[in-house]
């Protein structure tokens, strides 16, 4: 079982959505006991950086979760819930992530492209992953973003995406732990053969 | 590369798709789940559904196609018509839309996308704006009700309050070029990107391949909606993607 981990942000049914979709089982939930006893899980997210760390805070899942990691059971992050797998958060105000990976979360500037970045962007390989393995060359996904991933690590970085000027960190893998900023949900039938690599790793 | 999109519009209506000329003389056209099916598989980006019946009665057989929807394509979607409150927003993304379209309803209320934006995201919501040339032809008068009532308002100045309140997209229909046929309205989408930071969607009068392609050579366009041209299968979002790659435009294949 999959555990989609609800903390009060985000579209949770369409994470939920995409792995009926592919056969997975999963449930959304906040509850210790049930992540816990998860395969995997995937932390999503849309909104502020502060307001989903106060959330999972408030919630003790902070703990929850780098403890799952440290088991070893895979962990996938989804747009903003990549981003907290960072060690800061600079939205507004400076904010301390879960420190899972290397790295900053930062604005993006770019005067010549428009921000927030939305819509359909090519993947970019910077190194061979798994995820891949039963994808064409060229692989478009879906992104909604103003903040991106800064000062990472050059080794967690599987592919990105240029956008104006930026590089835009799309996917990262350290590990047992994934983090992808676009949604992986609703960039198509790519996406979902990327779900579908995830559930492979929850066993 | 950061791509353009092509965006199916649906008009929905009591549960049904169907399509009018200048907003009148509505025809129906299918069901608004398989006709999305079918386009996610021509490999559409997006998808719009504007619920034009929307009244009260009927708004849970909106909020079921939504439901049904999300479970059956993997690509963003919008959902717009009728949509007077936060309440509403948060049903339909509760539902499974991704964003919230809002036409008559910010005009008669703007403090609604201020409201939309802060609870849900600038990303969330999508400000739809139907237009008309004024008649001494100095600029556009935006219009509301689909398109009955001329509100007197200018479009750059209301385009212009609505990103303040924090719209995270435009789609601008050219009530001019609306089911024309005869492309979109290149002035109209220039006078309102040039100065837009958020993605503009062009929409109204695109009748065929080349109309696609002239609305992103000129730059004044992140996104083209159609609807007819797909409804009657003239073209399919597989030949309109093919035929721009052709034409060098980025798109995703």
């Amino acid at each position: 079982m999959i555990a989609i981990i609800d903390y009060g942000m985000g579209n949770l049914h369409s994470v939920e959505n995409a792995l009926i979709k592919i056969g997975a089982e999963c449930k959304i939930t906040n509850q210790k006991e049930e992540i816990y006893k998860a395969d995997g899980i995937i932390l999503p997210g849309v909104g502020a950086f502060q307001d989903c760390m106060n959330n999972l805070n408030d919630l003790s899942l902070v703990e929850v979760i780098k403890t799952i990691v440290e088991q070893g059971k895979p962990l996938l992050g989804i747009c903003l819930g990549m981003q907290v797998l960072f060690e800061k958060g600079y939205e507004g105000t400076e904010c301390e992530g879960l420190g899972i990976l290397k790295g900053n979360i930062v604005l993006m500037k770019d005067q010549s492209v428009k921000i927030p970045h939305i819509g359909w962007n090519r993947l970019e390989r910077n190194k061979d992953d798994f995820l891949f393995d039963d994808l064409k060359n060229n692989v478009f996904v879906y992104y909604v973003h103003s903040y991106y991933a800064s000062d990472y690590q050059d080794d967690d970085l599987v592919a990105y995406s240029n956008y104006g000027s930026l590089k835009i960190p799309g996917y990262v893998h350290k590990n047992n732990v994934l983090g992808m900023q676009y949604h992986p949900e609703k960039s198509g039938e790519d996406g979902l053969e990327m779900l579908k690599k995830f559930k492979e790793m929850c066993k | 590369m950061h791509t353009k999109r092509i965006i199916p519009c649906l008009d929905v209506k009591e549960g049904k798709v169907v399509k009018g000329i200048n907003f009148v003389g509505l025809k129906e056209v299918g069901d608004p789940v398989q006709l999305a099916k079918k386009y996610y598989e021509q490999g559409a980006d997006e998808i719009v559904f504007l619920d034009i019946g929307a009244t009260h009665e009927n708004r849970d057989t909106m909020v079921d196609v939504v439901n049904q929807v999300a479970k059956a394509i993997f690509i963003p979607f919008t959902v717009g018509g009728g949509i007077r409150s936060v309440e509403d927003m948060r049903k339909m993304l509760l539902a499974g839309a991704d964003k919230i379209s809002l036409n008559s309803a910010a005009i008669k209320d703007p403090q609604l996308i201020e409201d939309g934006a802060k609870i849900f995201g600038n990303q969330c919501i999508v400000v739809a704006i139907d237009a008309k040339k004024r008649d001494d032809g100095t600029g556009w008068n935006v219009y509301i009700n689909g398109g009955r009532i001329d509100t007197g308002m200018d479009l750059i100045e209301w385009t212009k309050k609505a990103l303040d309140l924090g719209a995270g997209e435009i789609l601008l229909t050219s009530m001019d070029a609306d089911g024309t046929k005869e492309g979109f309205d290149i002035e109209m989408l220039r006078a309102v990107n040039t100065f837009a930071n958020v993605p503009v969607i062009a929409s109204g009068g695109c009748g065929s391949l080349k109309d696609f392609k002239e609305v992103f050579q000129e730059d004044v366009a992140d996104a083209a909606l159609a609807a007819s041209l797909f409804h009657y299968n003239e073209v399919s979002v597989k030949e309109v993607k093919e035929f721009l790659d052709e034409a060098k435009i980025p798109v995703r294949m």
